[in-house]
């Protein structure tokens, strides 16, 4: 176990290395500097100042070679150090600090929800296999396949906060100040995002679970009259569940994608809004320290689902 | 009741008559783009142009799905949106599976230092979230087609790439790749003439779905005001525009959700109708 570990860490560092020079270079070679965003030129009501843009280029160091900034870049970004915001003067890390809670109980919850729809659809897809049952649930996650996270959201907004006003359209209530309402307001945008995850979470389960069910442990644990309800969920469920449990952390990237979406059209202030308001306000610095904190995430959470999936399953350690 | 029995009753019995899972996604993809494709010619309207005595109009025999907030119709629109959704949809998949199907063949194929850098390239890609990366790279060097079509293609990479590299692997050990080695082919002719050929059907099965995660993709972007600016009509642009008078006037918004909904449930089920048609082929070499 322990050589497994250290054999992922490995594979990781090159990998973390990688991404934080991406989500440096990506932002920095676009055409367009920070300087440049700063002094106003590519908005309507742009003067151009060269001097002024001269001023502002020195004073972020971006005189300096762009592999010497990415190295203190990153060296900063160690530290917790990500630059401020250059309109409000936020810090980065405070900004994403304050945010970041909001993001980790959306995708929480809705990581949560997805699991609660996708096994029992997968355990009726399996036992059924073949049936009208299984063939309504393949359709059932067909349809949801097809539709994109803000169609949906849009959809359960009109539905349960427009016509039905059971849950706030929009808007966010702290936990501490109102545990219900932050419920609440949190309960459509993580069913919007669990929607789009159930199906392929279910599809998985199905299909693990109908190969799980030919195993002669299975046929043993019938012969002995055990109930169908009792060998699903106490035989088969836990040796089909180890591709679920890979996809939960690979589907992180679609579900980081689509708090972006979620958060921005049920107004939560998670990070995912924030980076749509920093790109619409070229906030670069932002964009940069938060592209950096949802790779690092997706990483790190990867590395975890890998090292939880080795202890699961002794077998892929080898 | 075994799961074996149950197996069994699932794989018998396809293919029965008239397939309507398949034959009607593909009449309506016929249909959309022929309308798409000739929208200049047949008799749509100028989805630019407003009528300001029918703002927010209902469908009617006039206008077929109704006018949106500036008077302007949605069918034109709805049309001339899916036009671009198409587009994208269509070119940037190509060049994704072009380039993966080239890095996975040679990754699969010699194997060694290049495949691990391959697949590390691979998991960084995939480190960034698609709609993440395409919109800051998209607001940053201009939402144009082209950058649209670069930026989509890049991620539907590394599926392809993983595609191409597994079933190369496969077929890497089969005999006749072997007899072509013992004859001396170069390892290029062997990847060309002999492996290309038989992982190109299962790669081009995967495609419409990529299809249909790039139209999705798009449409995620044209909402969040990132895609193709204005006045060019994209569906999430114009779901996007109707969302704020969605308790008056929701068919603004539905109408255009609709139409991307119904072409990407499409292209998922005559992709998977092709996918279980050549899986079984393969089954029974």
């Amino acid at each position: 176990m322990y050589i497994y570990i250290r054999r992922k860490l490995l594979h990781l560092i090159p990998i973390a290395f990688a991404v934080t020079a991406l989500s440096f270079f990506f932002i920095d070679l676009l055409p367009g500097d920070v300087a440049d965003a700063i002094a106003g030129i590519g908005t309507d009501n742009a003067v151009v100042d060269e001097a002024a843009v001269q001023a502002i280029r020195k004073d972020l160091g971006l005189d300096r070679p762009i592999v010497v900034r990415y190295f203190s870049w990153l060296g900063n970004a160690f530290q917790g150090e990500l630059g401020k915001s250059y309109q409000t003067g936020q810090l980065v890390s405070d900004a994403i600090g304050l945010r970041l809670p909001v993001t980790f109980q959306l995708l929480a919850m809705a990581q949560f929800l997805a699991v609660l729809f996708a096994i029992p659809a997968g355990i009726i897809g399996a036992y059924r296999a073949g049936k009208v049952t299984d063939k309504f649930v393949t359709t059932l996650t067909f349809a949801f396949l097809a539709a994109p996270s803000f169609i949906i959201a849009i959809i359960l907004a009109f539905l349960f906060a427009v016509m039905l006003n059971w849950f706030p359209a929009t808007g966010y209530i702290p936990f501490s100040e109102d545990p219900i309402g932050n419920l609440r307001s949190f309960t459509l945008p993580a069913l919007a995002l669990a929607l789009i995850e159930w199906p392929i979470l279910s599809r998985v389960l199905r299909n693990d679970l109908i190969e799980t069910l030919q195993e002669d442990f299975i046929s043993l644990a019938k012969a002995k009259g055990l109930s169908n309800i009792y060998i699903l969920l106490r035989h088969a469920l836990r040796p089909s569940s180890f591709t679920l449990i890979t996809i939960v952390g690979i589907q992180l990237g679609n579900l980081i994608s689509g708090a972006v979406i979620v958060e921005s059209i049920f107004a939560l202030p998670g990070i995912g809004s924030l980076l749509v308001a920093s790109i619409h306000a070229r906030e670069i610095l932002m964009v940069q320290g938060i592209i950096l904190v949802m790779a690092v995430a997706y990483v790190a959470i990867n590395l975890a689902v890998d090292i939880l999936y080795g202890a699961l399953d002794p077998r892929i350690r080898q | 009741m075994t799961a074996v029995s149950v197996q069994a009753a699932s794989s018998k019995k396809r293919n029965e008559g008239l397939n309507i899972d398949f034959w009607l996604p593909v009449a309506w993809m016929g249909i959309l783009l022929f309308t798409v494709a000739f929208a200049d010619v047949l008799p749509v309207r100028d989805p630019t142009i407003s009528d300001f005595t029918a703002l927010k109009a209902r469908p009617s025999l006039e206008f077929w799905l109704g006018t949106d907030v500036l008077g302007r119709d949605i069918f034109a629109r709805v049309i001339h949106g899916a036009r671009i959704s198409l587009t994208v949809g269509f070119f940037a998949p190509v060049f994704g599976m072009v380039i993966g199907l080239f890095f996975g063949m040679i990754a699969g194929y010699y194997r060694g230092k290049f495949e691990s850098v391959v697949i590390g390239v691979v998991d960084i890609i995939l480190a960034f979230p698609n709609i993440v990366l395409a919109m800051c790279i998209l607001f940053f060097a201009g939402a144009t087609m082209i950058n649209l079509i670069i930026v989509l293609s890049v991620t539907s990479i590394p599926a392809n790439t993983r595609i191409a590299r597994a079933s190369t692997l496969v077929f890497a050990g089969r005999e006749f790749v072997l007899a072509a080695r013992a004859q001396g082919a170069s390892k290029v002719r062997i990847l060309w003439y002999e492996i290309l050929p038989n992982i190109l059907l299962p790669q081009l099965a995967y495609i419409l779905s990529f299809m249909s995660i790039v139209i999705m993709i798009e449409g995620s972007l044209a909402f969040l005001g990132v895609g193709i600016p204005p006045p060019t009509p994209t569906l999430g642009g114009m779901i996007a525009q109707g969302f704020p008078d969605i308790n008056t006037d929701p068919h603004i918004t539905f109408l255009p959700a609709l139409f991307l909904f119904l072409t990407v449930l499409s292209l998922n089920l005559i992709g998977d109708h092709l996918r279980k048609k050549i899986t079984v082929r393969q089954s029974a070499l």
